[in-house]
């Protein structure tokens, strides 16, 4: 068979990180390979060496027999390479074919192409199974569809080798199968593809053969049809990582009380008439398709946003109007969902991101004066207790792991000993031994009796740590249940939307 | 070749980036001086004797720095927060018209009168500068068009003040403003010289700013808000108030720096006190890289060119604006610096 692609002895360096060492690829004509492996394992760095966007320190990129020049863009395009990036990489304002014709025309050209471009973009789409309306503003689109668009982009270019970064990161289950099933189509129209995940089912799925990476090395290669998911776990994570099990314990009185809570954004409506119970004791999931509401609901229980009608108690207290630093008095530790962007300050040492909530409190400060002793004392603690690796307090705190940067997140939240704990995607882009490391203090939490809001997009991580479940969909809840009988096709239908009139249905 | 980021930016090349900037802009300037017909290295020469090369010069020249200390350290408070006060100027000279408008008159005694006129051109400095802060906050106004054009605004108020209500008319030539009654001119430093007691002042606002920034909780709201303010609002720290409380800080220091300068050196105020001293500040805070320490070094060395420029401009035939020149380059120099402590170059 015609090798399409050939990365030969790949490594890339970034200072003393080596992301890619000695990996080599191939990838046959009309095969759908899936790069697997966990965050910063590699893939996009290999993929983005492979497309160009990076130099690599050592190695050759054969794409059709042909070694590409290293770190040119253009000329992997013009070698027939396409990429479709994890966060896309289209203007709003444009419209679907003039997001397409974008950057392939010359600048030098009086006037544009559009009647020619059209008919071409309307042939791809037709021929790949991938229907479009050319004149749609692109902000007027999906998500789905905006993903549709960026194949399309690479497809207008005449790409013969895709790569896709994650592509089901932002879709639903039942838009990424069908992804799925379009890109099964197209390699049957000639195309090979590469797709970049962590999550086993899809690979599983998805794919004829998987390359799993650790560590930046390759570590094994499989016929899909010959391996199975357990195994690519265990390849993937080095070792066997049991996740901690929920036990069954008693729930107490409600901790947490939104009712009817209505929030407006720029004239939007970001939650409608949304109510749910915290209890002590227990964890409330909220699963829902990225984009429905959760990152309103997150701001609702951190503080920065709040009800433009309803209530939200705490604890009998009325929390809905008190900001940040009254949430935090009121008896609320948050893990925001955002690590990088709301969770810590980078550049900031680990005991000022520590106390960071805390300045004020005669704990932290004295007469305006900032207590460095007694902070950095607390920081040591909480590297001891929560198992924070590679740090010491006056270590930059974006030299750690995503994973310790979680771990010292979740101890300045559970140190505090907090009533109600918001737990906001606390394991995205998390390895699996750090993962575990923090659904094991969740439940500890639990056991102790705070109430916990997990807002999740993982279904496995929400049936495992959850008592009970709603689903958030277009800003408005489900009704609640239990976690027992909370299987995937009734979850899969509940964010779908599918409650009101199909309660019992699954 | 790009640009990758370092993990962590070695001591030796935070002390390096400013030297390495002040080179370059050095070895910039000496192609205009060239140009002008004369050898850059006489010219340096020139400089060098004209600021330190005598017991007058030296004097001269830290009386120069000190209002350049006061402007640097109100450029880096302000840039520490990200607030870009670029009103340095204008803040300098109501700071300074309001203490010369008060000393003219006030009948108490020097010993508290100065410290009354300075905490004057203080508020006159913060109020200047709260109203672009509070625009910022509420609608979202740049506040690098406001506090730039807001120094026009109060030079030329300046201007009308100086030439109507408060001209002196014992002032011949110039306009004048009324000169601080003189209970409330600074002592000298060392005698028969313009240096006077305000140094020590600058060094002082230079430790009592370090501490603030670095030990207080105000301090560490303003260095997280700063690098990250989502962070810093989800951590429960009012961004509006930390940065209306910088405001009020940096627009204080400016304010201060004309303060002095009218009580320690011009007596009355006139549009052209001032070479610029608001502007310099912020060359000055990027040289020091925001640091209270380095803001009293980076100081001195403007200083030394604006002082320095005057004595090789006589000696030599080359324009003084060649001061101004070699500031300016070293602002860009050290911008260019700054960008290569904090990333490697790779190919």
């Amino acid at each position: 068979m015609t090798k399409v692609l050939e990365l030969h002895g790949i490594t890339k360096r970034f200072g003393a990180l080596t992301a890619n060492d000695d990996v080599t690829l191939t990838l046959d004509q009309g095969e759908i390979l899936a790069l697997l492996g966990e965050n910063g394992a590699g893939k996009t760095t290999l993929m983005n060496i492979l497309f160009g966007h990076y130099a690599a320190d050592e190695g050759t990129v054969r794409v059709f027999g042909q070694e590409l020049p290293p770190g040119l863009p253009r000329a992997a395009i013009g070698a027939g390479v396409g990429m479709v990036h994890q966060h896309f990489t289209l203007a709003g304002n444009l419209t679907v074919l003039e997001n397409v014709m974008l950057g392939s025309e010359p600048l030098t050209r009086v006037k544009s192409a559009r009647g020619e471009a059209r008919k071409k973009l309307m042939d791809i789409a037709e021929r790949f199974g991938l229907p479009v309306k050319p004149e749609a503003k692109v902000s007027s689109l999906s998500v789905g569809e905006r993903q549709r668009v960026e194949i399309l982009k690479a497809l207008y270019r005449d790409a013969r080798v895709l790569i896709l970064d994650e592509p089901t990161a932002v879709l639903a289950r039942p838009e990424a199968q069908k992804l799925f099933e379009t890109l099964r189509d197209m390699t049957k129209e000639g195309l090979s593809l590469i797709f970049i995940s962590h999550k086993l089912h899809e690979v599983m799925a998805a794919s004829d053969r998987v390359a799993v990476l650790r560590g930046g090395k390759m570590v094994a290669e499989r016929k899909t049809a010959q391996t199975n998911a357990g195994e690519l776990a265990e390849l993937m994570v080095g070792r066997k990582v049991e996740r901690p099990v929920r036990h069954d314990h008693q729930i107490g009185a409600p901790v947490l009380v939104a009712d009817k809570v209505r929030i407006e954004d720029g004239g939007q409506t970001q939650l409608d008439d949304v109510s749910f119970t915290v209890h002590t004791g227990e964890i409330l999931g909220i699963v829902g398709v990225s984009g429905n509401g959760q990152a309103a609901l997150g701001a609702l229980l951190s503080g920065l946003a709040h009800p433009a009608s309803g209530a939200l108690t705490l604890a009998d207290q009325d929390v809905g109007h008190l900001g940040p630093r009254g949430m935090i008095r009121a008896g609320a530790g948050r893990v925001p969902e955002d690590r990088h962007a709301e969770g810590v300050v980078g550049e900031l040492s680990l005991w000022e991101n520590a106390v960071l909530e805390r300045l004020r409190t005669p704990e932290f400060s004295r007469r305006g004066f900032v207590r460095q002793g007694a902070a950095r004392a607390y920081t040591n603690d909480l590297i001891k207790r929560f198992d924070i690796r590679g740090a010491a307090p006056d270590t930059r705190i974006r030299l750690l792991s995503g994973g310790n940067m979680q771990k010292l997140i979740l101890g300045r939240v559970l140190s505090n000993g907090p009533r109600f704990v918001l737990a906001n995607q606390p394991t995205r882009g998390l390895d699996e031994g750090a993962i575990a490391a923090v659904h094991a203090e969740l439940l500890a939490a639990r056991a102790e009796g705070a109430a916990i809001l997990l807002i999740s997009e993982e279904l496995e991580e929400a049936v495992a740590l959850s008592d009970r479940i709603q689903a958030i969909v277009k800003g408005r809840l489900s009704d609640p249940i239990s976690a027992d009988e909370a299987d995937p096709q009734r979850l899969g239908l509940m964010m779908a939307g599918v409650w009101t009139e199909d309660e019992n249905a699954a | 070749m790009r640009l990758e980021r370092r993990s962590n930016v070695p001591l030796h090349l935070v002390i390096l980036a400013p030297l390495a900037a002040v080179f370059t802009a050095l070895l910039l300037a000496s192609g205009l001086i060239a140009a002008a017909g004369v050898n850059p290295l006489t010219a340096y020469g020139e400089m060098l004797r004209g600021a330190l090369g005598s017991r007058l010069s030296i004097t001269e020249m830290l009386t120069r720095a000190t209002p350049l200390i006061f402007t640097g350290l109100a450029a880096a408070v302000a840039f520490r927060a990200r607030l870009w006060n670029i009103g340095g100027e204008g803040q300098f000279f109501v700071g300074a018209l309001v203490t010369a408008w008060i000393g003219h008159s006030l009948g108490v005694p020097g010993w508290i009168g100065i410290p009354l006129l300075m905490l004057a051109g203080m508020a006159a400095g913060a109020a200047l500068l709260a109203g672009p802060a509070f625009l910022r906050l509420r609608f979202g106004v740049d506040e690098v068009v406001t506090t730039l054009l807001l120094n026009f605004i109060v030079i030329l108020f300046v201007g009308l003040m100086i030439e109507g209500p408060l001209r002196d008319p014992l002032a011949f030539g110039w306009p004048s403003s009324v000169p601080v009654d003189g209970n409330y001119r600074l002592p000298d430093l060392v005698p028969r010289s313009r240096l006077h007691i305000g140094l020590l002042f600058a060094i002082a606002a230079a430790g009592a700013v370090w501490l603030v920034l670095a030990r207080t909780v105000f301090g560490a709201e303003t260095r997280a808000a700063g690098l990250n303010a989502s962070a810093a609002e989800f951590a429960g720290i009012s961004l509006p108030k930390t940065i209306m409380g910088v405001a009020l800080l940096s627009g204080a220091l400016a304010g201060l720096a004309g303060s002095v300068e009218v009580m320690g050196v011009t007596a009355g105020v006139t549009t052209t006190m001032s070479p610029g001293f608001g502007y310099a500040g912020i060359v000055v805070a990027m040289l020091a890289a925001l640091h209270p320490a380095g803001v009293v070094a980076a100081a001195v060395f403007v200083a030394t060119v604006f002082v320095g420029a005057d004595a090789m401009s006589r000696a030599t035939g080359v324009p003084s604006f060649i001061a101004d020149v070699i500031v300016a380059l070293c602002l860009l120099t050290m911008i260019v610096a700054l960008l290569f402590t904090t990333y490697r170059v790779r190919r």
